[in-house]
């Protein structure tokens, strides 16, 4: 396979991961708050859908255990920050850090075992194109699913009642909640959802996308999905453009070396960040009140 | 029938100090619970985790030496939170601050520089301030949050650091592993006792602590900031600058981080290295609120987090607990703190009938 063919066939999966946890901040977000938990929630996704797909062999079962559980921690959060009104940056770095610690604990005996990964499909027709054919269009059945259901939240969020409700608990809390909006249900939904997500994106990567369990696996890909959300300002197309973006990036570190363009990969693996306070920059006048 | 949190005029004595202490109960109850679900002896964990730093001078010692880097780190920290400026990114700070101090004893590997010592010190400091200072003119000339800027530059820090490792700052002799020279003589900081490692980097965070007390309880800038942070508009009207409230507190903060930072190569690593920060600049966080970011209660809880480290260590040993059980008792003890605290904020009043 070339360099390129390689990148055409890895970008969605290495992006996918990013995408799942950034479309869910991003749903927290768009309701006002800021969960920096992200990390720890995807690897405790991580480690529970390994251990369960060891133990049953099925993936749809370990997505759903990977959900339930970061839903679970993210749910923590929610409390501590929409009941017990507590500083939300603190909030989410104890759930952050709760959630590496317990995907350590569990996953501990879990170490270089192996598990199968998910067989790709070929997109109907699409799939027999020459080049993107085998590459792009063919990619397993988590991809195709996440990609149908990036367009229902783009739908969600941009077409519907329900949308417009998000939006303005985000964009005026007080008002929405004058109106008769339960603001504070409306918040723990949103941040239920964004740890299911984050849940299935841990859950991709431990299973699917290199299938093995190791402590510290999760490597910083939280903190890059809440890069992208604010890459991708809050949109969810470009949030999906983002991830691939970035999805490129982590692969381009290993293409950059294989080809041996003389790019330091340290330069490389810091792009995102630097691409993301220049983002933050550039909004600012568009800026987010984060409170 | 309806239940309200009221918030009180003024927190009760018995609250403040009450909440850490319930916090700390609540998480050791919880990780009793926890480490029997998985098999781990649960008394024996507790004890190798609470107990046996204090049974000897030697793990005592170590203590100690944990204690200064988070001490210091979370005192810079406090002041920024109280004044509702989040910088989250102390572990940048500190990196940065590790990487300047080291560029001396790296380019003067003989040790061939008048007042070595110094000049590191003040190398971090500067560094770590620097850095943190990025973060505050893009705070203020531009509105970019200060949370997601500091963050962000923690792990282009880490990228730097590697960067300089395994390139211009590898030792030439070093088998190829990612480390700097080790540091002549001059470069390593005093120890404070015979025998254990503890170095005057203590005293660094000790004074810092009196400083922080100094100026957050008796000084009118400390009055300004903390005004900043629980009243804004009040702030405000007042005519407290904003944009200088969050220079201030991020740059001590960038300070204290870039000192710690200098301090830990200077001191019982005498190297740079990938695992320069091994995660302080998160913990200090933890350490900052966990302690009421008043600058008292963190000396107690860096202690407090320092025995968890020590303790942590020798419980992978004697109990079998995995290392990852110090940062699932951090996590713990922040979250319960963050509940118990309320208690300090808020007294519950049951309504009936109908709100007006």
């Amino acid at each position: 396979m070339s360099a390129l063919e390689f990148l055409l066939a890895g970008t969605l999966a290495a992006a996918l991961p990013l995408m799942l946890a950034a479309l869910g901040e991003m749903v927290v977000e768009k309701t006002g708050l800021l969960n920096l938990g992200l990390e720890g929630m995807m690897a405790i996704g991580a480690a529970i859908a390994f251990i369960c797909v060891y133990h049953s062999g099925s993936h749809s079962l370990g997505f759903l255990a990977a959900a339930l559980v970061s839903t679970a921690l993210a749910l923590i959060f929610a409390f501590l920050v929409i009941v017990v009104q507590a500083n939300q940056v603190a909030a989410g770095l104890a759930v952050g850090v709760l959630g590496l610690g317990l995907s350590a604990l569990f996953g501990k005996t879990y170490e270089s075992l192996t598990i199968s990964g998910l067989q790709e499909i070929g997109f109907p027709a699409l799939s027999q194109i020459p080049v993107i054919g085998p590459t792009v269009m063919t990619q397993d059945i988590v991809v195709w699913l996440t990609l149908i259901g990036t367009v229902a939240l783009w739908y969600v969020l941009n077409k519907t009642k329900l949308g417009l409700i998000i939006a303005a608990v985000g964009e005026n809390a007080d008002a929405a909640r004058a109106i008769g909006y339960p603001v504070g249900l409306i918040r723990t939904v949103a941040v239920a959802f964004g740890g299911a997500m984050c849940g299935l994106a841990g859950a991709y990567a431990s299973t699917v996308y290199t299938p093995l369990w190791a402590d510290g696996m999760i490597a910083g890909r939280g903190w890059i999905a809440l890069a992208l959300v604010v890459f991708g300002t809050w949109r969810t197309g470009r949030v999906v453009f983002g991830a691939m973006l970035f999805g490129v990036l982590s692969l381009g570190e290993l293409t950059a070396q294989a080809v041996g363009v003389a790019i330091p990969s340290q330069v490389l693996a810091s792009l995102p960040y630097v691409v993301t306070i220049l983002m933050l920059v550039a909004i600012s006048r568009h800026q987010r009140h984060v409170s | 029938m309806k239940l309200r949190m009221i918030r009180r005029d003024a927190a009760s004595r018995m609250a403040m100090f009450g909440a850490p202490v319930l916090a700390l109960l609540l998480t050791c109850l919880t990780s009793l619970i926890l480490f029997a679900a998985l098999g781990i002896p649960a008394g024996k964990a507790l004890h190798a985790l609470l107990l046996k730093p204090f049974l000897s001078w030697y793990s005592f010692a170590e203590i100690l030496l944990k204690m200064a880097p988070l001490l210091l780190i979370a005192q810079g920290l406090a002041i920024g939170f109280r004044a509702n400026v989040f910088n989250i990114g102390a572990e940048g700070q500190f990196i940065i601050g590790a990487i300047c101090a080291s560029a001396f004893p790296v380019y003067y590997p003989e040790g061939n520089f008048p007042a070595m010592l110094p000049a590191m010190i003040l190398a971090g400091g500067l560094g770590g301030m620097a850095y943190a200072s990025i973060a505050a003119g893009l705070r203020t000339r531009f509105g970019a949050s200060e949370i997601l800027v500091t963050l962000m530059l923690s792990l282009i820090a880490v990228q730097i650091l590697n960067y300089l490792l395994l390139g211009p700052w590898k030792d030439p002799r070093g088998f190829n592993f990612p480390q700097s020279v080790r540091f002549p003589e001059n470069a390593q900081l005093p120890l404070l006792f015979e025998n254990v490692r503890p170095n005057v980097s203590l005293l660094f965070a000790l004074i810092g602590s009196l400083f922080a007390y100094l100026m957050m309880e008796r000084h009118f800038r400390g009055y300004q900031l903390r005004t900043a942070g629980l009243a804004p508009k009040a702030a405000l009207y007042a005519g407290f600058s904003a944009p200088r409230m969050i220079w201030l507190s991020l740059a001590l903060g960038g300070i204290a981080a870039g000192i710690a930072g200098a301090s830990e190569v200077a001191g019982p690593l005498g190297q740079l290295q990938r695992s320069v920060s091994s995660g302080y600049g998160y913990a200090a966080i933890i350490v900052a609120y966990v302690g009421g970011l008043r600058p008292l209660g963190i000396i107690a809880s860096s202690f407090l987090i320092s025995v968890l480290y020590i303790g942590g260590d020798s419980a992978t040993v004697s109990a079998g607990l995995p290392v990852a059980a110090v940062e699932v008792f951090q996590g713990m003890l922040l979250a319960f703190y963050l509940l118990t605290f309320t208690l300090i904020r808020f007294r519950l009043q049951i309504e009936r009938g109908v709100p007006a």
